[in-house]
């Protein structure tokens, strides 16, 4: 008898190992608090990726700007902060501040597209960058460090913030997973193939894309506020500085377009070789410019989404499978 | 030997097959008129011939040479030109620069500027106009010597009477029964069966993307020809 | 007058953005395609004059005989390797190529050259300077670049206008199908082109290092100015990207006078603006990467 179904034995196999190692990381502070600081970068990373592809890979917008809400989220926190509010909440006032911002950010430069749109997402994050550059109150070109950490133990800081990159990077497979595979994703999927076609069939592509870009915002955001948390200090040129989409672009292409294992994939790889090229300064930008441009034009799919083509495995199913 | 000869040919837009199995011939001088419904894959045909997509299957020998691999500009060379569907003029060029891009291929029997003004004298006087300001039928003149421009010895049209009112429909035919006096070839893809039949010696209908008519135009009966058109033939 | 002499300086500094942008605008109107190394090109064409005047033991100036015939082969060479197969690839792979080559160039730039900002000689011309008044200075270095800008616009659109080469660009851009079909041999087509915005893009990094200085990282700014230019005078007008340079450099220049902190912040603000109000900027061809209705 035919079927079609939406989940795998593989995928359960996948769902009930994520769990596993979700509760293993979340013991780290208690058991090998050492690695904290490395593995909250790594948190991030996967969740940047993850957010970055939800606009490129499933909704079709290549933004190149996301920067901006790194630094949005940051000094929303800061300003939280220093009106009294416990930073570990402000974290979540900040992500929304964030989502906030791109509301009529999306409502400028949706007006363009593709390339253009690219570089006007940047224009928007050099336009904050530059806000917080000239604003005395936000410490202007030197920055600030982040205030009210003061109430908790340093160990307790770091733990807390060491929690919310696991629950930040966990919440973004997981939730946007789940939203793909949800009406929105296969909207979504639509409009990034063909925004016309999609047009045509009835999905409302504005709203598609402008909830899309909301949502990056917002992770975005809030991975922004976390960073801040982690190194308590931040400073314009490093939070709004355009390297972070180049990391994003090369963790979502080397990882694979379009799927969720991709971008786990391509962080943990990015991950790697940021440890192993630590000390070669500017050649290790080089290999990652290299390698995004070879990527794109002779492995379109990235590294998981060959594999993943190929041999027809899919951890976490967005799509339908028919078995006849 | 034929002009073009066209040896099943198989043409897919991706997952979708346009044409199955096309054969026809031209011969040099001659004039064949393609019919058939929309979607029934005349103008792939056509844009095939022309070398717009690589068919999937089959081969095109033109004057004897296999010109099935051969890029679009070298086919304009070696003498076939497409009259696009639609005209598709380039819209910000004037119209003598748009018979002018056309002469970019041209051969050794090449029409000059003047002997298309003789010809067209629409466009004489509105050479140095935007083509995307044009009127339908001074469009469509140009598109036409747009293609004249490269001295082709097969012309292939694409629905050249689309839009245009009869008396200019009828101008355009008195022009093309002059090429055909001049010695080029032509194949003429027509809904207007009357006019198909009338300035045409070989008819070929296609339905689906397959032949199911191919006969002398005057040996045909037009209720034939329409049976195979709508696919109600026996 | 103080004002005047910003507004004077604002032009002629608009005069060197259009130059740099006329390139971008070029390549988008023809080949549909952003090319977001573009002032990376403008820097390396810095560099590269910097290595000839030294190596060579002559003025900036006297290299560029020799530098924009290398800018325009690297521009064919560039198409031909690499982004004549992006543009097979879609209409993202094109802006991810692109970006991926921004950072290794900037990168090779920081490891070759290191990140000191440097500038170029100009001998006695960046010296000189005509005086109107007690306020208004306008350096020969200056005029100068504003015309080599409008020369080398005006020559561009003659070439697009009487050429053949220009008839074939024109038709290619209007419609690259009927283009191919009716004998236009489009990769020859679209490397010239290419060709020609990177030795544009290395023309107005030579002048930017004449006038100002530059380091391996200026790309990004360059292409932000060369965008914003671009979209403020419409996207595949050349003209109208010289209108868009203007009204970038009196607004740098205008607010600039008034609190040199704003600077910069004003121009973004100002592409913004006419983002939100006019997107398809003041004069705009036909076939601007504005979002169709309906997918807005």
């Amino acid at each position: 008898m035919a079927t079609i179904s939406r989940w795998s034995r593989t995928a359960s196999a996948a769902a009930a190992c994520g769990v596993v190692l979700a509760v293993a990381l979340a013991a780290v502070p208690y058991v090998a608090a050492r690695a904290e600081s490395a593995l909250i970068d790594l948190f991030l990373f996967v969740a940047l990726a993850n957010l970055w592809n939800l606009l490129a890979g499933f909704a079709g917008l290549t933004s190149f700007g996301q920067q901006a809400y790194l630094g949005v989220g940051a000094y929303a926190l800061y300003l939280y902060a220093a009106a009294g509010i416990d930073p570990a909440l402000g974290v979540v006032l900040a992500a929304l501040t964030a989502a906030l911002v791109s509301v009529p950010v999306s409502l400028l430069v949706f007006r363009l597209t593709a390339g253009y749109f690219a570089v006007a997402t940047w224009v928007v994050a050099e336009v904050l960058h530059l806000l917080a550059t000239v604003s005395p109150r936000v410490g202007g070109n030197t920055g600030a460090s982040l205030p009210g950490t003061g109430r908790y133990p340093l160990v307790l800081w770091q733990a807390v913030t060491y929690w919310w990159a696991l629950g930040l990077m966990l919440a973004c497979v997981a939730g946007i997973g789940l939203l793909m595979r949800s009406r929105f994703g296969l909207d979504a999927r639509a409009v990034h193939a063909d925004p016309v076609a999609a047009a045509a069939a009835g999905v409302a592509v504005g709203r598609v894309r402008r909830v899309a870009y909301l949502l990056a915002a917002l992770g975005t955001g809030a991975v922004g506020a976390v960073l801040f948390c982690h190194h308590l200090y931040v400073e314009p040129s490093s939070i709004f500085g355009a390297q972070y989409s180049v990391y994003m672009l090369f963790m979502v292409l080397i990882g694979g377009l379009g799927t969720i294992e991709g971008p786990v994939l391509g962080a943990l790889i990015f991950f790697g070789l940021q440890q192993v090229l630590a000390g070669y300064g500017a050649w290790y930008l080089v290999v990652l410019g290299t390698v995004a441009v070879l990527v794109t034009l002779f492995a379109p799919r990235g590294l998981w989404g060959t594999v993943a083509a190929r041999w027809r495995i899919s951890l976490l199913p967005l799509g339908y499978r028919f078995r006849p | 030997m034929s002009l073009l000869e066209i040896e099943s040919l198989d043409v897919r837009y991706g997952d979708f097959q346009a044409l199955f199995g096309v054969s026809l011939a031209v011969a040099e001088n001659a004039a064949l008129a393609l019919v058939g419904a929309n979607g029934a894959g005349k103008t792939t045909l056509l844009r095939t011939v022309a070398g717009a997509h690589p068919p999937a299957g089959g081969r095109i020998r033109f004057d004897g040479a296999d010109i099935t691999a051969m890029p679009p500009h070298q086919r304009v060379r070696v003498g076939i030109a497409l009259v696009p569907e639609g005209r598709r003029l380039f819209a910000s060029l004037t119209a003598e620069e748009n018979i002018r891009v056309g002469a970019i291929q041209a051969g050794p029997h090449a029409w000059s500027l003047p002997r298309l003004y003789e010809v067209f004298p629409l466009i004489a006087r509105c050479r140095h106009r935007r083509a995307g300001l044009l009127s339908g039928g001074e469009q469509q003149a140009v598109a036409i010597a747009r293609a004249l421009a490269s001295g082709p010895r097969l012309l292939l049209l694409d629905e050249i009477s689309l839009g245009l009112a009869p008396a200019v429909v009828d101008a355009l035919y008195d022009t093309l029964a002059e090429l055909r006096a001049a010695g080029t070839a032509l194949v003429l893809v027509e809904q207007d069966l009357d006019r198909a039949q009338g300035a045409c010696q070989d008819l070929v209908c296609l339905l689906e993307g397959r032949v199911v008519l191919a006969a002398p135009a005057g040996a045909v009966a037009r209720a034939d020809v329409v049976a195979a058109y709508f696919g109600t033939a026996s | 007058m103080t004002w005047l002499n910003a507004a004077l300086q604002g032009i002629l500094l608009g005069g060197e953005y259009a130059l740099v942008a006329c390139g971008l605008s070029l390549t988008f109107g023809v080949m549909r395609l952003v090319n977001l190394a573009h002032g990376d090109f403008a820097v390396c064409g810095a560099y590269l004059a910097l290595v000839l005047s030294a190596s060579l033991g002559m003025p900036a100036w006297y290299t560029l005989p020799l530098l924009l015939p290398i800018a325009f082969a690297a521009g064919v060479a560039l198409h031909l390797a690499v982004l004549s197969r992006s543009l097979r690839g879609g209409v993202l792979a094109p802006v991810l190529v692109t970006f991926g080559l921004s950072v290794v160039i900037e990168n090779l730039l920081l490891e070759g050259a290191s990140a000191n900002t440097r500038s170029l000689d100009g001998g006695a011309l960046s010296l000189a300077s005509i005086e109107i008044g007690d306020h208004i200075v306008i350096s020969w270095l200056r005029l100068t670049g504003l015309l080599v800008a409008l020369l080398v616009l005006g020559g561009l659109q003659a070439l697009l206008s009487h050429t053949s080469w220009g008839r074939s660009v024109r038709a290619t851009s209007d419609d690259l199908d009927t283009a191919r079909l009716v004998g236009v041999r489009v990769r020859p087509v679209f490397a010239t082109v290419a060709g020609v915005a990177v030795a544009t893009a290395a023309l107005a990094g030579v002048f930017l290092g004449l006038i100002s200085a530059f380091d391996p990282l200026a790309g990004g700014t360059v292409l932000i100015f060369a965008f914003e230019a671009v979209v403020i005078g419409g996207l595949g007008s050349l003209w109208g990207t010289l209108v868009g340079g203007v009204a970038l450099g009196l607004t740098q220049q205008l607010i600039g006078q008034w609190n040199s902190q704003y600077a910069v912040l004003a121009v973004h603000v100002l592409f913004l603006v006419v983002l939100a109000v006019r997107p398809q900027g003041m004069f705009a061809a036909a076939s601007s990467p504005v979002a169709l209705p309906g997918t807005e």
